[in-house]
């Protein structure tokens, strides 16, 4: 860039981070299946969506990491801060597990259609961001974000309208995760600031949105929408369960192991 | 199917690779329906950029020529080689054909 080119707008590096973070614990945590799936095909599938989302959160950490300075690399930021430091939804951390199955597909399914619907919006609605290179991150994502909504509604409809069992296990999962979509509405200070300097969307404007999405889903998959009751911890304030921990860990071992290694 | 109530029917998947090609068979894989289907060779087929448009077929709905009868559906043609258009001088400003 030239010094006569006036000075562009830039998303804080805490508001990059957040998205970016989201992307990379729901890419980590879904490639989990990869070599378990239900079926060979859906285990492509999920693999193809975490590397949607591990892309994404590369986009991301590079903006932030040519922000922030001082050394600062995508790989510093994904492989080198602690979960402490991490601002995803705590939604995206947790493990597939349900009380049938230690890995449970419709946890699985219905926490992709939780987040893929707030995330159709949000990338729809940073297209128009002031800054112009998370407005092309939005474009490129929005695309991504559509197949990853298009494919876990499909799901949820087959498992909610399915057998006795699928059904039960999917309005399981659904009570069981809807308490931890209520921080995508809850104000943060980082996010004010973004929104205060067209740089983000307000969240809140786009829950009536959601909620139709939600509500049109579940009337055809025949699932009952559970209260977002209790208070889980933000994640996106850096509280998180503790689950975030270990699947960090799993994650960040082998660049800490051999930090200046080049792969 | 062997058992229709377990195992999801199998589909033949088809990719024009781009506009003005054909579509091209493949593989095939096993989905519960026709939608299915296509998300999943989405998926698992075009992972590379390999397509830009795909059909998939139930495999049940191909009618195959039979092995066996390879002599008298294919073999008869071995000895007619005045079919293949290779015994005529092209001039050279027709350039490739």
């Amino acid at each position: 860039m030239n010094n006569l080119a006036p000075p562009e707008a830039t998303a804080s590096t805490d508001y990059l981070l957040h998205l970016a973070d989201n992307a990379l614990v729901l890419g980590q945590r879904n490639a989990e299946w990869c070599g378990n799936g239900p079926v060979l095909e859906e285990d492509i599938a999920l693999a193809n969506m975490s590397l949607d989302l591990v892309g994404q959160a590369r986009l991301l950490y590079q903006h932030a990491a040519a922000l922030t300075g001082h050394g600062a690399t995508e790989d510093s930021l994904a492989y080198f801060r602690d979960a402490g430091d991490f601002r995803n939804f705590t939604l995206l951390e947790l493990p597939h597990a349900s009380p049938s199955a230690e890995r449970d597909y419709a946890v699985t399914i219905t926490r992709n259609f939780l987040y893929s619907a707030l995330m159709l919006l949000v990338w729809d609605a940073l297209q128009d961001s002031k800054d112009p290179q998370l407005a092309a991150i939005a474009a490129k994502s929005l695309k991504e974000v559509r197949y990853h909504f298009r494919h876990s509604r499909d799901w949820l409809l087959r498992l909610g309208d399915g057998t006795a069992e699928s059904h039960a296990r999917t309005q399981s999962a659904l009570d069981q995760l809807m308490p931890y979509t209520r921080e995508f509405w809850e104000a943060s200070e980082v996010g004010r600031n973004a929104v205060s300097r067209g740089l983000a969307t307000d969240p809140a404007t786009l829950r009536a949105h959601w909620d139709g999405l939600l509500d049109a889903a579940l009337l055809e998959a025949g699932l009952q929408r559970p209260a977002a009751g209790g208070a889980p911890p933000p994640g996106k304030n850096g509280r998180h369960s503790e689950h975030l921990a270990p699947l960090l860990a799993d994650m960040q071992v082998l660049a800490r192991a051999h930090p200046a290694a080049q792969w | 199917m062997s058992n229709p109530n377990k195992e999801w029917p199998l589909w033949e998947v088809f990719v024009r690779s781009k506009q003005g090609l054909e579509h091209k068979h493949c593989g095939s894989l096993h989905a519960v329906d026709a939608q299915q289907a296509l998300q999943m060779a989405r998926d698992v087929y075009t992972r590379r950029q390999e397509g830009v448009s795909i059909w998939v077929v139930p495999s049940g709905s191909i009618t195959a020529s039979e092995p066996d009868d390879k002599g008298e559906f294919f073999e008869p043609m071995a000895d007619k080689i005045y079919r293949h258009p290779t015994f005529y001088d092209i001039p050279d400003e027709v350039g490739h054909m």
